[in-house]
């Protein structure tokens, strides 16, 4: 997030989109339902399922799935045409407008309700100039922004629509993504990505090289990016990946096209998983490596505020878990390296000599202060909301971004639409919140939302089990009648294994950040007695 | 905000303008007695137990009554004690309260002020009316309205922070009754299980299910930590047993929660505890799981990976982090991958 959690109340208004706040991330649903209903603050949002924000909103635009961009640039395309935007900040803080006005002049109302399937264009004006008047507008967004092959572009197309509105650099406004998990956050700013050493500083690049070279006393560090994790199961099957090494992570259950992941597995010579359960992904290792839940360690955690906070051992390890950390330094050690870590903090330490805007937090400070990277010095105080007086780059560039369908169309063999997502009582891929009594009780079993009018057309009863395909596979789960989603559109939770929403989801992947096409893909439902 | 002084039993402190008196009384580690009062939600002003003598002259609530500069307060003194007296004797002959059967006892601002007023046998004269027990209908929550002392927290909780509207007082002739919804049972409301109204919940009126059997509230121990199941971070006070058994869990206020949790923080972790957790390395050794040493399991990993480096290159190596996982160990495993594997191929589930 630019912004921080505790300006909700600082915002004049909200933009909610591809974010099922009040599930997914219930302690700022509630924050902004606070801000709405109790405090008249405006709402919009945007999603292709009813959800209970749109319930309180002034506008709420149910669009098709992956129309994100269309609906973003219809907004923008109002407020250039009435001239409406923050034209001080836009002219002070910001270049590259022309471009994006031209590449908006097509995006009407009327031509956006098209690709969106809304029925009323006027209503994108009217909230158009809606956001124009509140000063200032936050910008939720989530999954539903990014988990599609246009996924970057979404999220330059809300910044985009942030700078256009002023609403960057102001407490209570910001282009604000709300991670999924709890460390999201930090997994990103410690390099555990494919392109980047700790704070993002690419790996394809001889400066950093030398310098990571010389922090960790190491020569010959690769300079060529590595592969993300589709990429990596794409390569095992095609023989150049030899071994895997999974900390935490339950790709069968949690990454798209099932059948493909399990055959990726398979062709490994040797998959090693770490873990505090034994997974589906578990189930194909050659080794498994028991680890300490997170009530074991100590350490810390970046939220999605960017703010660093400790988490404290509640419990001893379980029989005969260990810390992930000196697993992999035992292995480490193992093959020559001389790691000699005691505790956590002696790594945050080396974290804060390699990770500049980190470099200011200390495992003393964040137990009395609040701290948000970037935080360059033991006396800085961090940082609350980004691009205060500048962008990293000086001026904010406007991205001209035009409208792509999704990667999978429907057609006759598989006439709707299926998007998967969380709910409020379960997590991820159900390891944890399944194993949790209460939360499994709550909500023991999988299910897809039908909308009653398809539920009609092919005779289908609440309750009943039906048969849901893609391209990809096909699974059995109970049907949900319900008018959250649109006609034509199913949802499905992807966190039960016996119906995994997973064994049908697309691995069409964004070109640039290759994210997953979870949110859509096109599918066939059917009855099976 | 403009400093102001007060003198409160006789000790010059310091406080703000807008505070109230029982704020400022606090901040400088005075304790004033409340009910209705919770820092975390608007103000009632109804249960009067936090009665003080302003300027030498009037009763006022202190919970409600402004902080004003020059002010002399008094929290305690010979009338003020029987008033509280007698409004707690009220509070117990109006409900039931037999501390033995109550998942608070140990941990009720009641019943410490109670013991702190040495308050005797309630009277017995007052007729007892039909309320609600409802041990059953919620999987999280328990309420026993024989508790209640109508004090409202458990409504602003569900009005002001959750905001979901459960709870709401009904009036019945002269009855005021806890219902929630239209008066559901609170299984089958929209309760959405935050577990907030209980964690504000003064008395056992509101209690958590997974309390009961898990030892005695001073018995507990507790320890903060940070959510697991979101990028919102919430701070956490896990509270375990004797026996290290986790017991609940209560939102942290110096968290970015602000005290709050959802059904996942709240009700989300006895996974930890669960007998089905990994506590042994595991080889698979013809084609089924066999327990192994970690010096065993550790020297075999080590082995292939070096393997596998020196046949086919360290590109034919890649490593999955964790989301789930601390900075350090997420720092630790790039490294490991980067500084001895020697490749980039390293990612975690972000955009998952
Ligand atoms: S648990 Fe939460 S949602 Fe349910 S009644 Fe209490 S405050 Fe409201
Ligand atoms: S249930 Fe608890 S919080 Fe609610 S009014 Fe009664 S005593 Fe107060
Ligand atoms: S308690 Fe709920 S809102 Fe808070 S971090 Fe956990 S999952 Fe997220
Ligand atoms: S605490 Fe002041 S009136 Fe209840």
């Amino acid at each position: 997030m630019t912004n921080s959690i505790r300006e909700i109340p600082s915002s004049a208004g909200f933009l909610v989109i591809g974010s099922n706040t009040t599930e997914n991330h219930p302690v700022m649903g509630s924050m902004i339902k606070n801000a709405v209903i109790n405090n008249g603050k405006k709402l919009i949002v945007v999603d292709p399922r009813e959800i209970e924000l749109s319930r309180y909103a002034d506008y709420y635009f149910q669009i098709k799935p992956g129309t994100n961009i269309a609906i973003l640039n219809g907004f923008m395309h109002v407020l250039i045409k009435e001239g409406l935007y923050d034209k001080t900040f836009v002219e002070t803080r910001t270049e590259g407008l022309q471009e994006l006005a031209k590449a908006l002049e097509k995006y009407t109302p009327e031509y956006v309700a098209g690709i969106c399937g809304l029925d009323n264009p006027e209503d994108i004006r009217k909230a158009a100039r809606l956001m124009a008047e509140l000063k200032p507008m936050a910008l939720y967004y989530s999954m539903g922004i990014t988990q599609f092959v246009s996924g970057v572009n979404g999220v330059k197309s809300t910044a985009n629509l942030q700078m256009l509105l002023g609403n960057m650099g102001v407490p209570g406004g910001g282009v604000n993504p709300l991670r999924g998990q709890n460390n999201v956050q930090g997994a990103c700013d410690m390099g555990a990505l494919p392109v980047s050493y700790p704070a993002y500083q690419p790996v394809a690049n001889e400066e950093n090289k030398a310098k990571f070279e010389k922090a960790w006393g190491v020569n010959g560090l690769s300079v060529k990016p590595g592969l993300t994790i589709v990429e990596m199961f794409n390569a095992a099957i095609g023989g150049q990946l030899k071994a895997v090494y999974a900390m935490g992570e339950n790709p069968v259950m949690s990454d798209p096209n099932q059948h493909h992941i399990i055959e990726a597995l398979k062709s490994l010579e040797f998959l090693v998983v770490q873990d505090i359960f034994l997974t589906e992904t578990a189930q194909y290792a050659d080794v498994v490596l028991p680890s300490c839940a997170f009530l074991e360690k100590q350490g810390t955690a970046s939220n999605t505020e960017r703010r660093v906070q400790p988490m404290h051992k509640v419990l001893p390890p379980w029989g005969d878990a260990r810390d992930d950390w000196w697993i992999i330094s035992q292995i480490a050690n193992r093959m020559g390296a001389k790691w000699d870590y005691k505790k956590s903090e002696d790594i945050f330490e080396e974290i804060r000599k390699v990770t500049p805007s980190y470099a200011g937090i200390t495992y003393e400070r964040i137990e009395k202060e609040l701290i948000q990277w970037p935080c360059p010095t033991t006396d800085h105080p961090g940082t609350q909301y980004l691009h205060k007086d500048r962008f990293s780059r000086g001026l904010g560039l406007f991205t001209a971004i035009d409208y792509t369908p999704p990667a999978e169309g429907t057609d006759d063999e598989y006439p709707m639409i299926l998007t998967t997502g969380r709910i409020l009582e379960h997590f991820h891929t159900g390891t944890m919140s399944r194993n949790s009594r209460i939360l499994d009780e709550l909500v023991p079993e999988g299910f897809v939302q039908i909308n009653p009018n398809d539920a009609s057309n092919y005779n289908i009863a609440d309750n009943e089990v039906i048969s849901v395909s893609s391209r990809r596979g096909s699974i059995r789960i109970k049907a949900k009648i319900t008018d959250k989603p649109k006609p034509n559109v199913v949802f499905i939770p992807f966190h039960f294994y016996e119906a995994a929403a997973n064994v049908l989801t697309n691995d069409a992947l964004d070109p640039a950040c290759k994210i997953p096409e979870y949110k859509v893909c096109s599918c066939r439902i059917e009855k099976i007695a | 905000m403009e400093e102001i002084t007060l003198l409160i039993d006789g000790r010059e402190v310091k406080g703000k303008q807008g505070q109230t008196i029982i704020e400022v009384a606090r901040e400088n580690g005075i304790n004033i007695p409340s009910l209705c009062y919770h820092p975390s939600v608007s103000k009632t002003g109804a249960c009067r137990i936090c009665l003080v003598r302003v300027n030498n002259r009037m009763l006022r609530p202190a919970c409600v009554e402004p902080a004003i500069n020059g002010m002399t307060v008094v929290t305690e003194d010979e009338d003020i004690v029987s008033m509280r007296k007698w409004i707690l004797e009220l509070l117990l002959s109006d409900g039931d309260h037999n501390c033995l059967y109550c998942d608070a006892d140990g941990d009720c601002e009641l019943q410490s002020l109670v013991k702190r007023y040495g308050v005797q046998e309630p009277r017995k004269d007052e007729p007892k009316r039909d309320r609600t027990v409802d041990n059953e209908s919620s999987r999280g929550i328990k309420r026993n309205e024989y508790r209640c002392i109508l004090c409202q927290r458990c409504v602003k909780a569900c009005r002001e922070i959750q905001v979901s509207n459960v709870w709401g007082f009904s009036e019945r002739g002269f009855e005021t009754r806890l219902i929630a919804d239209d008066d559901q049972k609170i299984g089958e409301s929209n309760c959405v299980l935050c577990g907030q109204c209980v964690q504000l919940c003064p008395t056992g009126a509101l209690t958590y299910q997974t309390v009961l059997g898990r030892g005695a509230n001073w018995e507990l121990t507790k320890e903060s930590s940070i959510c697991i199941y979101c990028g919102v971070g919430c701070k956490i006070d896990f509270y375990k047993n004797r026996e290290g058994m986790l017991v609940k869990s209560l939102g942290n206020y110096e968290g970015p929660n602000n005290g709050h949790l959802c059904v996942k923080g709240r009700f989300g972790f006895d996974f930890v505890q669960s007998p089905k957790r990994l506590s042994k390395p595991l080889i698979k050794r013809n084609g089924a799981f066999e327990e192994a040493t970690w010096d065993e399991a550790l020297n075999l990993v080590a082995d292939k990976f070096a393997g596998i480096k020196a046949k086919n290159g360290p590109d034919s190596i890649a490593a999955l982090s964790s989301a789930k996982c601390t900075n350090e160990e997420n720092y630790l495993m790039q490294k490991f991958m980067r500084a001895v594997i020697g490749t980039n191929n390293v990612d975690h589930c972000a955009r998952l």
